[in-house]
């Protein structure tokens, strides 16, 4: 496999394993940030994985002072660092093999894309819901929001394009679906994802550590509720 | 301890950011403007990162329960103390029960108030900053509003001088230190230059009149814009071909282009990751610039490289260094003054 190091503007290293979205290259994306965390370099301030990528924030004012005037840019002095953990990159990480299951209400005003979804796909609403509950679901990174999980797995028979127009607020728990990923809003926030559900599950709880419900490398179920019991779990989790 | 009599357009609790949790999808939220902010705190001898103010366009109506020391910085929104006019960027000592408001907005879009001490709220997952989408951080997870009363944590050895001196001067409200920090510094919040940008990852998938007229036409900084995002009205951009982009990180400046075209800029409450294809990163030397424009205002970029943002950040952290020194011996030398006087 060949590794990219290249910068991300000028407090930022960007690391990518490769460039389509598949486990094997989660699993190094994983294996390396399970390696920054146990070496957690002083002039790294934090990470970011992701699908392909671990992004590594880091502070220039302090190599620049660490290396004295040796270096022309605290940049090329991250990157020899970056390439030396790289080379140690050995540790593989315990696999947790959780399953966590999400109970979903598919459709109607908590999915208001479903019809879009299933006209863009040319199918009924019914068979998008039993797809979409098929897949065989991977958490391969948490992103964009408080604990929001990007999944793996979904049918790309239910794929379709993200909102030309992003809204300015999704509901706390709205599924989505855009391109061939499907996750969980865990907040309201703007966005630009299908939403074809809604779950009453929190995915974000800031007095937990870690804060956030799903974690790379978990799989997921998700199930049917109805609205009704949509509402009932809704009222329980508060 | 403060109190707020009149909410403001929009005044919240910030510091430097929360960090370490953006892998758990957690945004670093924290100051736009970290020029100001930092200079805030270093005129009033607290640490960088105490949690200070920052005021939107519009500010607040503030009381101040207990003779303490304050500066504001950043965009000149015109402040007053008890009806008198107050400078910016300086050391200011205020008496217990003088009121601080806000006139006409003259020149940027958001000032900071830090106040000797510091904010006394709690720290969620290490920060002071208010994150107001999942209501955690700052004073109740949310933006001031009247009523709220914020405590100060117990101030530092100087007040007591300034509070000695006070006591001499019984009249005023409020009492300036002479010196002020100079200009040179704090003129990035008036200078309508380029905002530099670096290429961004996905620049060349961008058609080439879009990549030309991203780094040559203006564009507007829509209404819809926050703390989030500026989101830009000009000439659409447009990709090549039309494809999906996999989702990676985002920073503090990363300019994206959703499908319709707009191009936005994410700021201080931008998300962690994001999906639009990249054709710029603003220089983090000119986002405090960023935070200073508000909406309305045009904005065109011009280029620069990633060695040359990066150079041109560290002359203004080292620049920003010398103040801090230059500003505690000024209040040294203030103190010793003071004390020959009383």
């Amino acid at each position: 496999m060949s590794i990219n190091v290249q910068p991300f503007g000028d407090q930022a290293i960007l690391v990518e394993f490769g460039s389509s979205i598949n486990e094997e290259t989660n699993k190094e994306v994983r294996k390396f940030s399970a390696h920054l965390d146990a070496s957690s370099p002083e002039w790294m301030i934090e990470y970011i994985p992701a699908f392909t990528t671990v992004t590594i924030i880091y502070d220039p004012l302090y190599i620049s002072h660490q290396v004295g005037g040796e270096t022309p840019l605290p940049y090329e002095w991250a990157q020899q660092r970056v390439e030396e953990l790289l080379s140690k990159n050995a540790i593989d990480r315990n696999q947790t093999d959780r399953t966590i299951e999400i109970p979903v209400s598919y459709g109607g005003d908590l999915g208001p894309d479903l019809s879009f979804v299933a006209a863009h796909n040319k199918m009924s609403e019914e068979e998008v819901i039993k797809t979409h509950m098929a897949g065989d679901y991977l958490v391969y990174m948490i992103g964009f929001a408080p604990g929001f999980p990007y999944i793996g797995g979904m049918d790309e028979k239910i794929a379709a394009p993200r909102r030309d127009d992003p809204r300015l607020a999704i509901p706390a728990g709205s599924v989505g679906i855009a391109g061939a990923q499907t996750g969980v809003y865990p907040i309201e926030t703007p966005g630009g994802w299908q939403l074809i559900g809604r779950t009453p599950l929190r995915l974000f709880q800031p007095e937990k550590a870690p804060p956030s419900l799903l974690q790379a490398g978990d799989h997921i179920k998700f199930t049917r509720i109805s609205e009704d019991e949509y509402k009932s779990m809704k009222e329980d989790e508060r | 301890m403060i109190r707020i009599l009149k909410s403001g357009l929009l005044t919240s609790i910030q510091d430097l950011g929360r960090y370490g949790y953006q892998k758990h999808g957690i945004i670093a939220s924290g100051v736009m403007d970290s020029v100001a902010h930092r200079i805030a705190n270093f005129l009033v001898n607290n640490a960088a990162n105490a949690p200070t103010l920052e005021i939107t366009l519009m500010g607040p109506v503030i009381e101040f329960q207990e003779d303490t020391l304050i500066s504001i910085c950043g965009g000149e929104l015109s402040p007053m103390i008890d009806g008198e006019h107050v400078n910016m960027w300086k050391l200011i000592y205020v008496r217990k029960g003088s009121e601080l408001r806000f006139g006409q907005p003259k020149q940027g879009f958001r000032a900071y108030l830090a106040i000797a001490g510091g904010f006394d709220v709690p720290r969620v997952m290490n920060s002071a900053s208010t994150y107001m989408r999942a209501a955690v951080g700052g004073f109740q997870g949310r933006m001031l509003e009247k009523g709220d009363e914020i405590p100060v944590y117990p101030d530092t050895d100087l007040s007591g001088i300034f509070q000695s001196l006070s006591s001499e001067i019984r009249k005023d409200p409020f009492i300036e230190a002479p010196w002020f920090v100079a200009p040179e510094i704090t003129s990035y919040t008036k200078t309508n230059e380029p905002i530099r940008v670096m290429r961004g990852r996905e620049f060349e998938l961008f058609d080439d009149a879009s990549q030309n007229n991203f780094m040559k036409n203006s564009f507007k900084i829509d209404p819809k814009s926050d703390r989030m995002g500026y989101r830009l009205k000009g000439t659409t951009l447009s990709l090549k071909e039309k494809q999906e982009i996999v989702s990676e990180a985002v920073t503090f400046g990363t300019v994206q282009v959703p499908p319709e075209g707009n191009p936005i800029i994410l700021l201080a409450d931008r998300q962690t990751t994001g999906g639009y294809p990249k054709i710029g990163q603003v220089a983090s030397v000119d986002l405090p610039r960023i935070a200073q424009m508000k909406p309305g205002e045009n904005m065109t970029f011009r280029h620069i490289s990633h060695a040359e943002a990066q150079h041109l950040y560290l002359k203004r952290e080292n620049q920003l260094r010398q103040l801090k020194r230059g500003i505690h011996s000024n209040i040294t030398k203030e103190a010793q003054i003071c004390t020959a006087l009383i």
